[in-house]
């Protein structure tokens, strides 16, 4: 049960900080980073995995096409 | 311990990075119609027309033919394309400045004559591009930097609300108005999106899809702001909803 079950990869030098998909994830998943990228903002990144239910609601309002998801396969025995 | 992609960045976008400020809804816009036209699979017949407009450079974010129109003509471009290369899907992607400004004569008679052709028209209220001017969709009492006290319907008359002039015409195949401000709204527009495309591809007419967007760097809002904005205010101005459907049996 500890696998992790989704993959949220955030393209961090692509993010422009616009936080769009920190207010819309409904599990606070994201977060600011403290850091900033090579264009002078602070990107968002991925905080707390665990909560993630893969909605897809961070892709479907990046403006800037930085968020891909990737779910974990039921492996069948 | 196998992941599978279940969302990734559709195929018909370049992937370059957009020029738009951070925020800006046209980013959406721009993945919704690559999405699509991925779905549809016409990725290698589609020919796009960029605006004048923030827009300008649209045609390196996606991986499409296409051209740049003069001001305001794309849908006149759009129809000579189409009319030359029936087999090909040709969209138009315009702003309020350019369509519902120096575009309307050109919008309402490719609409009249019910060309075959997509027009995504983004309406934010104002000029973008050229640093926050009145559009002609621009609320009353708004500030821009050319109606510093607020949009008076004695000066500058009221907003052109663009699509309800479309409805009453008789070429139009699919029209709606739409916004991109929530996860749902943006699935629901890519629906829209989709049946302005079929509309073309069917032979049926016209499809126009108005989507309202933010331009938080003209509007002085924070990203999130400037969507609460739009929702208390735009929406108000520019009911959603779809005005035209002769789609049928689309999924």
């Amino acid at each position: 049960m500890d696998k992790q079950k989704f993959i949220v990869s955030i393209d961090e030098d692509r993010c422009k900080g616009c936080s769009l998909c920190i207010e819309v994830c409904p599990k606070e998943v994201l977060e600011f980073s403290k850091k900033y990228n090579e264009k002078g903002y602070h990107y968002a990144k991925v905080s707390k995995i665990e909560n993630c239910i893969g909605c897809g609601f961070c892709y479907q309002m990046c403006p800037d096409v930085c968020i891909s998801v990737k779910v974990l396969e039921k492996i069948k025995s | 311990m196998i992941y599978t992609e279940r969302f990734k960045a559709p195929q018909s976008l370049s992937g370059k990075e957009f020029s738009y400020c951070p925020g800006c809804h046209h980013g959406i816009v721009h993945r919704l119609i690559a999405e699509v036209i991925d779905e549809l699979d016409i990725q290698g017949k589609t020919i796009m027309v960029a605006p004048v407009g923030c827009a300008v450079f649209a045609n390196d974010f996606f991986e499409l033919d296409g051209t740049i129109a003069a001001h305001g003509r794309a849908p006149a471009v759009a129809t000579g394309i189409k009319r030359a290369r029936p087999e090909n899907v040709v969209f138009t992607y315009q702003g309020d400045g350019d369509l519902a400004a120096i575009g309307t004569a050109e919008i309402i008679h490719a609409a009249n004559r019910g060309e075959k052709i997509t027009t995504i028209f983004i309406n934010n209220a104002i000029y973008g591009m050229t640093g926050g001017q009145m559009a002609p969709t621009t609320l009353l009492g708004m500030k821009t930097t050319t109606t510093p006290y607020g949009r008076s319907e004695k000066n500058e008359g009221y907003p052109l609300r663009v699509s309800e002039i479309l409805k009453e015409i008789r070429g139009v195949a699919f029209l709606s108005r739409t916004k991109v401000t929530t996860p749902q709204d943006v699935i629901r527009t890519k629906k829209q999106i989709k049946k302005a495309f079929l509309a073309q591809i069917e032979g049926l007419g016209y499809g126009l899809v108005e989507v309202l967007s933010t331009c938080p760097t003209n509007w002085g809002l924070t990203p999130i702001e400037s969507m609460q904005w739009l929702e208390e205010n735009m929406v108000k101005e520019f009911p959603i909803g779809v005005f035209v459907d002769k789609v049928d049996k689309v999924k």
